[in-house]
C-alpha cells in the first residue's frame, strides 16, 4: 500500500516538471511533437529506473555519514562528494545504456538518437537522485518505486505539452509571444491544473 | 582570435543574447528558486562564480581534453566548482542553503555552464572564456532577479524580507496575490519577460 500511495505521489503530487521544474531544457526543446517526445519520455523513465537505485546503494554504503562502517570507518562523513558521484554514475550509465542499445536495438537507437546523450545532463535525473539522497528512503525498493513514478510524471507532462503545441501552430498567437513565451504560460496553466493534485494525502 | 571584443563579451549575454529568455538554457534549477529576493540572488551570485570559473578552468584544460570524452571531463570539472560554492554556502549562509537545498546541486547540470564550455571555452583563451562565464552567468541572474522580485513584492509584500507595501494599504483591503508564490507563476512571468523582450527586439521573433 506503502508502495502505492508513493508511485501516485510522486507522479501527480510531485510531479517533477510542474512541482519542481526540473528537465525543463530539454522539456522546453524537444516537445515540438508528440512522437519525439514520446522516444525522449520513455528514455528518460528507463534512465531515471536504472540510475536512481543505484545511486541509492552509493547514497547507503559509501556516501552517507557512518555509511562506511561495514569497512572499519565508522566516523567517515563523505556527503560532500554526492554530486561528483552521482553525476559521474549517470554520465556512466548513460554512456552504457547508449551501447547496449546500439548493439541489440538498433531500431529503438535510431528512434532515440541524440536524446540518450542529452539526458545526461537533464536536470530530472540528477534531481530525482539529490532528492533521493534528501528524502531518506527506507530501502531500495522505494527508491525505484518513487524513481519509476517521477519518470512517469515527466512523460506525462512532456507528451501532454507536445500535444499542445501541435494545436497551438494553428492559432493566431501575437507576434512577440510566439514560440517560446506562449509555451512558457502554457505550462504555466498546466502547472496550476497540476495544482489541483496538491496537498491530497495518500 | 585575438580580436574578440572583451565588452561585447560581457555585455551582449546580459540582454541581447540572454541565456534564459533568448537560447532558452538553464531553466531548470532557476525557477523554483525566485520565490524570495534573497534566495533569487545567492543562487544568482552561485551560477556567475560557477560559470565564470569552469569556463576558466575548461579554457585552461582546452588543449589537454581528449575530444571523445570532454562531456565527463567538463562535468567533473563543473561539479568541482558546484560542490566548493556548496561547501561555502554551508559555512557562511547556512538558511540560506537549507531553502536553496537541492537546487544548488542542479547547478550542475545547468545547460548554460556545459554549453558556454562547449560552445566558447574550448575554442578560446582563458581570460575570454573568464569574462564570457561571467556575463552569461549575470544575464541568468538579472532575469531570476527580475522574476524574484515581482513575485516577492506581489506576493507577499516585501523585498529581500523588508515590507514594502504600506500597512494602511492593507487597512483600505489590498491583498497579497498568493498566486503568485506558487510555482506556475515563475513560468508565465517568464513567458511575459520574454513577451516584452521580443517586442522590443524585433529580430528575434519567430518567423
Amino acid at each position: 500500500m506503502e508502495y502505492i500511495s508513493l508511485f501516485v505521489k510522486s507522479i501527480f503530487v510531485d510531479n517533477m516538471i510542474f512541482a519542481y521544474f526540473l528537465g525543463m531544457c530539454s522539456y522546453l526543446a524537444v516537445s515540438k511533437n508528440v512522437k519525439t517526445a514520446t522516444g525522449l519520455g520513455l528514455a528518460v523513465i528507463f534512465v531515471l529506473l536504472v540510475t536512481l537505485p543505484i545511486n541509492y546503494l552509493l547514497n547507503e554504503f559509501v556516501l552517507k555519514p557512518g555509511a562506511l562502517a561495514w569497512a572499519g570507518l565508522p566516523q567517515a562523513d563523505l556527503s560532500f562528494l554526492s554530486y561528483i558521484l552521482f553525476i559521474a554514475v549517470i554520465a556512466a550509465i548513460v554512456q552504457i545504456v547508449e551501447m547496449v542499445v546500439e548493439k541489440f536495438a538498433p531500431a529503438l537507437y535510431s528512434q532515440l538518437g541524440i536524446f540518450l546523450p542529452l539526458i545526461a545532463v537533464n536536470c530530472a535525473i540528477l534531481g530525482g537522485s539529490l532528492f533521493m539522497q534528501e528524502r531518506d528512503f527506507a530501502n531500495i525498493g522505494e527508491a525505484a518505486v518513487y524513481a519509476l513514478g517521477s519518470g512517469i510524471g515527466w512523460f506525462l507532462a512532456i507528451v501532454a505539452l507536445a500535444a499542445i503545441r501541435e494545436k497551438i501552430t494553428y492559432s493566431n498567437v501575437p507576434k512577440p509571444l510566439k514560440g517560446l513565451g506562449i509555451t512558457f504560460i502554457t505550462v504555466g496553466l498546466m502547472g496550476i491544473a497540476f495544482m489541483t493534485f496538491m496537498g491530497i494525502q495518500l | 582570435m585575438k580580436d574578440i571584443n572583451l565588452k561585447e563579451t560581457l555585455l551582449n549575454p546580459i540582454f541581447k543574447g540572454n541565456p534564459i529568455s533568448v537560447l532558452v538554457l538553464g531553466i531548470c534549477s532557476s525557477l523554483a528558486v525566485t520565490v524570495q529576493l534573497k534566495g533569487a540572488f545567492v543562487m544568482a551570485l552561485s551560477v556567475i562564480v560557477v560559470t565564470a570559473l569552469s569556463s576558466l578552468v575548461a579554457s585552461l584544460l582546452r588543449n589537454t581534453i581528449p575530444n571523445r570524452i570532454r562531456i565527463i571531463v567538463q562535468l567533473v570539472i563543473v561539479a568541482l566548482m558546484v560542490i566548493l560554492v556548496d561547501q561555502v554556502l554551508k559555512a557562511f549562509a547556512y538558511s540560506v542553503s537549507k531553502t536553496l537545498s537541492v537546487y544548488i546541486g542542479l547547478i550542475i547540470t545547468n545547460c548554460i555552464v556545459m554549453g558556454r564550455i562547449e560552445a566558447f571555452a574550448l575554442g578560446n583563451k582563458p581570460w575570454a572564456s573568464f569574462i564570457d562565464g561571467l556575463g552569461n552567468g549575470a544575464g541568468y541572474g538579472l532575469v531570476l532577479i527580475i522574476v524574484a522580485f515581482f513575485r516577492e513584492l506581489l506576493g507577499s509584500g516585501t523585498l529581500f524580507g523588508f515590507r514594502i507595501i504600506p500597512e494602511s494599504f492593507y487597512e483600505m483591503g489590498y491583498a497579497n496575490n498568493g498566486l503568485m508564490i506558487l510555482p506556475p507563476m515563475a513560468l508565465i512571468l517568464l513567458g511575459c519577460i520574454i513577451w516584452v523582450q521580443r517586442s522590443i527586439q524585433k529580430d528575434l521573433q519567430d518567423k
